[in-house]
């Protein structure tokens, strides 16, 4: 279907209320897949059952950094082509990022406390998640600082793709400088370096970590397009009172 | 049309200028970035006795040498110099042998190193405790990071 369809709201509405059944289901069940997956799965030869954070963490970082990738595409969106949609995608995904990169942090600490022997150093990949963090929550104020959807949208669009920038970053934060972090486990040269048996159940619990992303931004969206048609309404009653 | 390319080409120049803003920024800073250095750094930059840094590297095999009171002395190297490390306190639970640390602290003036903390830092590799022993056994344990070691100095 071509996006032009979707610029259309009603139609949105129509296709969102039809398909969030089916992604709140297809979630449950990856997540049952996954905490299965997990609970079977082998202790790690160094870190013990330490390496079962790993399967929160990791999908919590990757949809940390999907989360601004979405808000960059949807930036581009608003200030480009001026797509309808694409300000209420940005907006709606703000929150989730941070709560991802929140959840990403935290585990982090809690991981990083028993195996490297600290909770927090400031080390590039620690540090640049941590800013990752801190856009978000300027983004989400910057939302709600401009009562205007519009406006808000732009300065919002823009301070995303100005974030943009720290995604390869992060990315590249271990490769770059010498770091407390190890570098990149899954999305390397050379393949994975996670065996099998663990790789699994990091890959099924990031799949229900991504339809629990879609499932919930899709709602966010929903329910955004509502707000501005309740604040339209209740604008155009102020407008035809005032008269 | 024409407004929607002028636009995307607008964005587009004014991120290309602020990468280059950040990238040359980055560069500039690199030496603080890092969080640590390796001994060769350490002998590279002539780091003086007294000044605090952060040394990480590889537990030399063997090197372990524990006293009383919780006094450790362990020599990290990585390949190409080496270092020997004083500490005293608790290490972390990876610390062994062979396993990557960051210690902090600062040189002394007879070339010891004296740190106040020690950091475990693991490598991104995980696999099942039988699978690595059937690595050990095979002969192929750690192939990629010998080879890593050869090809680097880092």
């Amino acid at each position: 279907m071509p996006l032009i369809d979707l610029a259309n709201p009603t139609r949105f509405l129509t296709l969102a209320s039809r398909a969030l059944p089916w992604l709140t289901i297809a979630t449950l069940a990856a997540f049952a897949v996954g905490i299965g997956l997990i609970a079977s799965a082998p202790d790690d030869y160094q870190q013990g059952a330490t390496v079962k954070i790993m399967f929160i963490h990791v999908p919590a970082a990757w949809l940390a950094m999907g989360c601004w990738s979405v808000m960059s595409i949807a930036a581009l969106g608003t200030l480009v082509w001026r797509h309808p949609l694409a300000d209420v995608a940005g907006k709606a995904a703000a929150p989730l990022g941070a709560a991802f990169t929140a959840m990403c942090l935290i585990t982090g600490m809690l991981w990083g406390r028993p195996m490297w022997g600290t909770y927090w150093v400031w080390d590039g990949r620690l540090t640049s998640v941590l800013v990752l963090f801190l856009m978000y929550l300027g983004v989400l104020a910057l939302w709600r600082t401009v009562e205007d959807p519009a406006r808000a949208g732009r300065a919002a669009a823009v301070l995303t793709l100005v974030g943009a920038i720290n995604l390869p970053i992060i990315k590249f934060s271990v490769d770059w400088w010498a770091t407390l972090h190890q570098p990149a486990s899954v999305l390397r040269l050379g393949g994975p370096a996670i065996h099998a048996s663990l790789l699994t159940p990091l890959l099924v619990m990031a799949l229900a970590f991504l339809l629990l992303f879609l499932t919930l931004h899709l709602a966010a969206m929903r329910n955004e397009i509502m707000r501005r048609r309740i604040r339209a309404m209740l604008v155009r009653e102020a407008e035809s009172a005032a008269q | 049309m024409t407004r929607k390319q002028r636009r995307l080409i607008l964005i587009g120049s004014a991120l290309a200028v602020l990468v280059l803003a950040v990238g040359l920024v980055l560069s500039a800073l690199k030496d603080s970035i890092v969080f640590f250095n390796s001994p060769t750094d350490v002998v590279e930059k002539q780091i003086a006795p007294g000044a605090r840094i952060r040394l990480g590297g590889l537990v030399q095999q063997g090197s372990i040498v524990r006293g009383d009171n919780l006094q450790v002395r362990f020599a990290v190297t990585d390949g190409q110099h080496t270092i020997t490390v004083a500490y005293q306190g608790l290490l972390p639970d990876l610390f062994r042998e062979g396993q990557g640390v960051v210690t902090e602290g600062m040189l002394e003036p007879g070339g010891t190193f004296r740190a106040d903390s020690v950091l475990a830092k693991h490598d991104e590799n995980y696999m099942p405790r039988e699978v690595a022993e059937r690595l050990k056994q095979q002969g192929h344990w750690r192939d990629e990071e010998s080879k890593k070691a050869k090809g680097s100095t880092r």
